[in-house]
C-alpha cells in the first residue's frame, strides 16, 4: 500500500475515533448544566448526585477527546501538507479560532468544574459548568464550518494555485454550514441522550432503585423523543442542501444511476459500481422524487453524470442506509420509552433491554452519518478546488505503516477500556449509599420533591 | 480589517513572538506535570495519589499550549511545519503516543478497579516518559537544523535527556510547592538529583550548540555582544547554585521559601528559552528556514489577529484566576 491510502486509513482512523468523544461531550455538558441548575435551584441532592455521576463520565470521554484531537492537529500537517499548503490561509484561521476560543476555555474551566467545587462559591461551580459547555458547543461550530467549507467552499480566491480568503464571513457562513451545525448538534444531543438513558436502564437493570437513575433515564428519554423527530427533519433539509450543492453524493445516496423523473426510493440494494446498476433493489415508486424535489415528477441527476467524479456508491450508500435505520430505531426507542415512563413511570423489561442495547447507538448513527458526507465528497478533499490525491504525504509509506498501527491498537485497546469502565462505574454506583444522612437532613428542612416535578 | 497597516515583517514577527509564548508557556506548564509524572514512584501508592492530585486541575490546559503551538506553526509558517514535523514524523507520533497514554490514564486509574489502578498509573509515568524523551529529542533534531547524521542524533538524544531531567526538576518543585509531609522531603531529594543532572546538561547543551551552526558561535564568542550574552549562562549557574542552597535547607518547619525553587526552576526555564530564541533568530528551522521565508498569506495572518488580540490576554486572566483558586496545598484526590 501506498502512503496515500495509508495517510487516508490512519486519517479515518483517526477522525472517527476522535468524532466518538466530543459528540458526547458537546450535549452532555449541557446535561451537565442542566443538572447542576436544578440542583442549585431545589437543593435536593439527588440532583447533585446526578451532577457526580455524570461530571466523571464526562471527565474520562473529554481526556479521550483530548489526546486524540492533539493527534489530529499534527497529522493535518504530517499527512495532508498538500492540503495546508493550498488551502491553509484558510483552514489555518478557522483551526487557530477553534483552539483559541474554544480549546482553552473548556479545558481550564474543566479544572474548576472536577476539582472546584469546594474551593468556588456555588454560582461559579454553575458558571464553570455553562462555560464548558459553551466551550464545547463554540468548538464545534469552529470546525464544522472549515469541514462545511470543504464541502461547499465559496469567499476564496485562487492565485498561482494557493487559496487566499476574500470573504471571511462567506468562508465561515458557508451554504452548507447552518445545516451541518444544526445535524451534528442535534446528533451529539442523542448521542448524550441515549448514553444516558442506557447507562441509566442499565444500572436499573442491574438492581438500582435509587432515584438518581430513574430521574436521569427521563430526562434523557424525554429529551430524545424532542431531539429526534427535529434531526429528521434536520437531516431532510441538509440532504436538500446537498442536493443543490453536491448532487453525485446524493446520486450514490440514493443509489439513482440514471438521470431521471419520478426517480423510486431505494430502500434497500447491492450497487454495482462496474456495471452501473443496483442488484436486489426493493424500491418505493416516485418517493425519492418526492422527497429531493417535493415532487413526485422531480428530476434527480443520477451517477452517470459525474463518471470519474463521484464518489464510491457502495460506503456512502450503506451508510446512509445505516444512518436512517439507527435514526428510525432512535425514533421508535424514544418515543415508546416516553410513553411507558410518562404512563407507568417505568420501562417494561424488554424496553430495557432495547435501551441499554441502545446506549452507544449515537456512535454508530454518526460515524455513519460522517462516513456519508465525507465519503461523498469523494474524490475531492476541497470540493470541486482540490482533490484528495494531490493533498497527500512524501512521507515514506514504512513511517506511516508505523503510525498506523500503532494508532490502530492504542485506540482499539483504549475503546474496550471505555466502554467497559462506562459499566463499571455503573455497578460500582450501584451499591453507593444515594444520599449521605447529612444530605437527608438538608433534603427534609427543604421539603421539596426529589424529582422536583 | 483591522492592522491594515502591518507589514508582512511585522506580523511574521508577532506571530513568531506568539507562537514562542506559547512554546514557552507549555514547557513551563506541561513541563511541571510531565516531570511529576516521570517521577511518579511504582511502589508508593500514596505518593502517587497525592502526586496527581497535584496536578488535577491543571494539565488539560497545560496541554492546549502545545495545540496553540502547533497550530500557530502549521498556520502561521506552513513550509516550515511540513519540513519539521515529516522530519519528525516518527519522534513526533512517540510523543503522540506518550501524550495519549498519560492523558487517558490520569481519568481512567480514578475509574477502574483497584487491582488495575497500578497498571494505569504505570501507563502514566511511561507516557510521561516517552513524551519528554521524545520532546527532547525533536528539539535536538530542530536545532541542529534538521539533520539526521548520527552527530546530529547524538546530540538529540543528549538533548532528550537533558529536557527529561529539566522537566523532572520543574515537576519536583511543583511538588515541593503544592505538597507536604512524606512526599515534599522526597520531592526535595528529588529536585537535588535532578537539579544536578540538569546543571551538567545545561553546561554540555550549550557547548556543543556553539559547534553546531557557524553563525550562532558568532554571535555568543565575539564582541561586543558575546559579553552581555555572557549574562545569560552566568546568570542561569548563579540560579541553579542559589536552589542548591535553598533545597539543602528545605524543607524547613515553618514551610517558608516552598515557593523559591519552582520560582528559580520557572527563571531557568526562561533563560535556557532566550538563549535559544537568540542565537536561532530569525530562523524557524535553524541555519535553514527564515521567519520570512516561512511566513504565511498576510490577511489570513491579520485576520487571526484580531482575535488573538482579544482572546489570549482573556486566556492569560482566566489561567491566572484557576490558579488563584487551587492556590495552596493539593488537595486529596477526589471527583466531583
Amino acid at each position: 500500500m501506498d502512503a496515500l491510502i495509508l495517510s487516508r486509513l490512519q486519517f479515518a482512523l483517526n477522525i472517527s475515533f476522535h468524532i466518538l468523544f466530543p459528540t458526547i461531550t458537546i450535549a452532555l455538558g449541557w446535561f451537565l448544566f442542566y443538572f447542576k441548575v436544578r440542583s442549585d435551584i431545589s437543593g435536593h441532592p439527588v440532583w447533585m448526585r446526578i451532577y457526580r455521576f455524570w461530571v466523571r463520565v464526562f471527565a474520562l470521554t473529554f481526556a479521550l477527546g483530548v489526546v486524540s484531537g492533539v493527534t489530529m492537529s499534527f497529522q493535518f500537517g504530517t499527512n495532508w501538507p498538500g492540503f495546508m499548503e493550498k488551502a491553509g490561509n484558510i483552514a489555518g484561521p478557522l483551526l487557530g479560532y477553534e483552539v483559541l476560543t474554544a480549546f482553552f476555555l473548556e479545558a481550564t474551566f474543566l479544572g474548576v468544574m472536577l476539582f472546584g467545587i469546594r474551593r468556588v462559591p456555588g454560582w461559579l461551580h454553575t458558571l464553570s459548568t455553562l462555560v464548558v459547555a459553551i466551550g464545547t458547543t463554540v468548538s464545534a461550530f469552529w470546525i464544522i464550518s472549515l469541514n462545511s467549507w470543504m464541502h461547499t467552499p465559496q469567499g476564496h480566491e485562487m492565485v498561482d494555485g494557493v487559496l487566499y480568503a476574500k470573504d471571511w464571513s462567506a468562508i465561515i457562513f458557508n451554504p452548507s454550514f447552518p445545516y451541518r451545525l444544526t445535524h451534528m448538534l442535534l446528533a451529539s444531543g442523542l448521542t448524550a441522550s441515549f448514553l444516558i438513558a442506557g447507562l441509566s436502564a442499565y444500572r436499573i437493570f442491574k438492581g438500582d432503585d435509587k432515584i438518581a437513575p430513574k430521574i436521569a433515564l427521563k430526562t434523557a428519554t424525554y429529551t430524545a423523543a424532542v431531539l429526534i423527530p427535529l434531526q429528521i427533519f434536520a437531516g431532510d433539509l441538509h440532504g436538500l442542501n446537498t442536493l443543490e450543492h453536491q448532487p453525485q453524493k446524493i446520486a450514490a445516496m440514493e443509489g439513482v444511476w440514471e438521470t431521471d423523473t419520478q426517480v423510486p426510493l431505494v430502500l434497500f440494494a447491492v450497487p454495482d459500481e462496474d456495471n452501473r446498476t443496483n442488484h436486489f433493489e426493493v424500491s418505493i415508486p416516485r418517493l425519492a422524487s418526492l422527497i429531493l424535489t417535493h415532487s413526485p415528477d422531480g428530476e434527480i441527476k443520477g451517477l452517470n453524470e459525474f463518471k470519474g467524479e463521484h464518489p464510491p456508491v457502495k460506503p456512502v450508500f450503506f451508510a446512509f442506509r445505516v444512518m436512517v435505520g439507527m435514526g428510525m430505531l432512535m425514533l421508535f426507542c424514544a418515543w415508546a420509552g416516553s410513553f411507558f415512563l410518562y404512563r407507568r413511570n417505568q420501562l417494561p423489561g424488554w424496553l430495557t433491554r432495547i435501551f441499554i442495547a441502545m446506549s452507544f447507538s449515537g456512535w454508530i448513527a454518526t460515524l455513519a452519518g460522517w462516513y456519508v458526507t465525507e465519503v461523498g465528497r469523494q474524490p475531492y478533499l476541497i470540493y470541486g478546488v482540490m482533490k484528495t490525491a494531490q493533498a497527500v504525504t512524501a512521507l515514506p509509506a514504512g513511517n506511516v505503516w508505523f503510525s498506523f498501527l500503532m494508532y490502530a491498537g492504542v485506540y482499539s485497546i483504549l475503546l474496550v477500556a471505555y466502554m467497559s469502565t462506562l459499566t463499571l462505574m455503573c455497578r460500582r454506583s450501584i451499591e453507593i449509599e444515594e444520599i449521605s444522612s447529612e444530605e437527608r437532613e438538608k433534603a427534609r428542612a427543604a421539603r421539596v420533591s426529589p424529582t422536583g416535578a | 480589517m483591522p492592522f491594515e497597516s502591518l507589514s508582512l515583517v511585522t506580523l511574521a514577527h508577532i506571530y513568531i513572538g506568539l507562537m514562542a509564548l506559547a512554546v514557552l508557556l507549555y514547557a513551563v506548564l506541561d513541563g511541571y506535570d510531565l516531570g511529576v509524572g516521570v517521577l511518579i514512584p511504582p511502589r508508593n501508592e500514596a505518593f502517587r495519589d497525592d502526586m496527581i492530585a497535584s496536578i488535577g486541575p491543571y494539565w488539560d490546559a497545560n496541554e492546549t499550549w502545545l495545540v496553540l503551538a502547533v497550530g500557530l506553526l502549521l498556520f502561521a509558517f506552513p513550509h516550515a511545519h511540513s519540513q519539521i514535523l515529516q522530519t519528525l514524523y516518527v519522534p513526533a507520533t512517540l510523543m503522540l503516543l506518550g501524550l495519549i497514554l498519560r492523558g487517558v490514564s490520569f481519568d481512567f486509574r480514578a475509574k477502574v478497579a483497584q487491582s488495575k489502578k497500578r497498571k494505569w498509573d504505570l501507563s502514566f509515568k511511561y507516557g510521561s516518559l516517552i513524551t519528554t524523551l521524545a520532546q527532547g529529542y525533536m528539539l535536538g533534531i530542530w536545532v541542529t537544523g534538521l539533520r539526521t547524521d548520527w552527530m546530529a542524533q547524538g546530540f538529540a538524544l543528549l538533548a532528550a535527556l537533558g529536557v527529561t531531567a529539566a522537566y523532572a526538576f520543574i515537576g519536583s518543585c511543583w511538588l515541593i510547592l503544592k505538597t507536604e509531609g512524606e512526599l515534599q522531603q522526597k520531592a526535595v531529594y528529588w529536585a537535588k538529583r535532578g537539579l544536578f543532572i540538569l546543571g551538567g546538561g545545561i553546561a554540555v547543551v550549550s557547548i556543543l550548540n556553539l559547534t553546531l551552526h557557524e553563525s550562532v558561535r558568532a554571535l555568543w564568542l565575539s564582541a561586543p555582544w558575546g559579553y552581555f550574552l555572557m549574562a545569560i549562562p552566568v546568570t542561569c549557574f548563579a540560579l541553579l547554585c542559589l536552589c542548591a542552597v535553598v533545597l539543602k535547607r528545605s524543607p524547613t518547619a515553618k514551610g517558608h521559601a516552598e515557593w523559591l525553587p519552582f520560582v528559580i526552576a520557572l527563571l531557568i526555564f526562561g533563560l535556557c528559552f532566550a538563549a535559544f530564541a537568540i542565537s536561532y533568530y530569525p530562523y524557524v528551522v535553524p541555519g535553514e528556514l527564515t521567519i520570512i521565508e516561512a511566513v504565511a498569506d498576510a490577511s489570513s495572518l491579520r485576520f487571526l489577529l484580531v482575535g488573538a488580540s482579544i482572546v489570549v490576554p482573556c486566556i492569560l486572566a482566566y489561567t491566572f484566576m484557576v490558579y488563584r483558586i487551587f492556590s495552596g496545598k493539593a488537595e486529596k484526590l477526589s471527583y466531583y
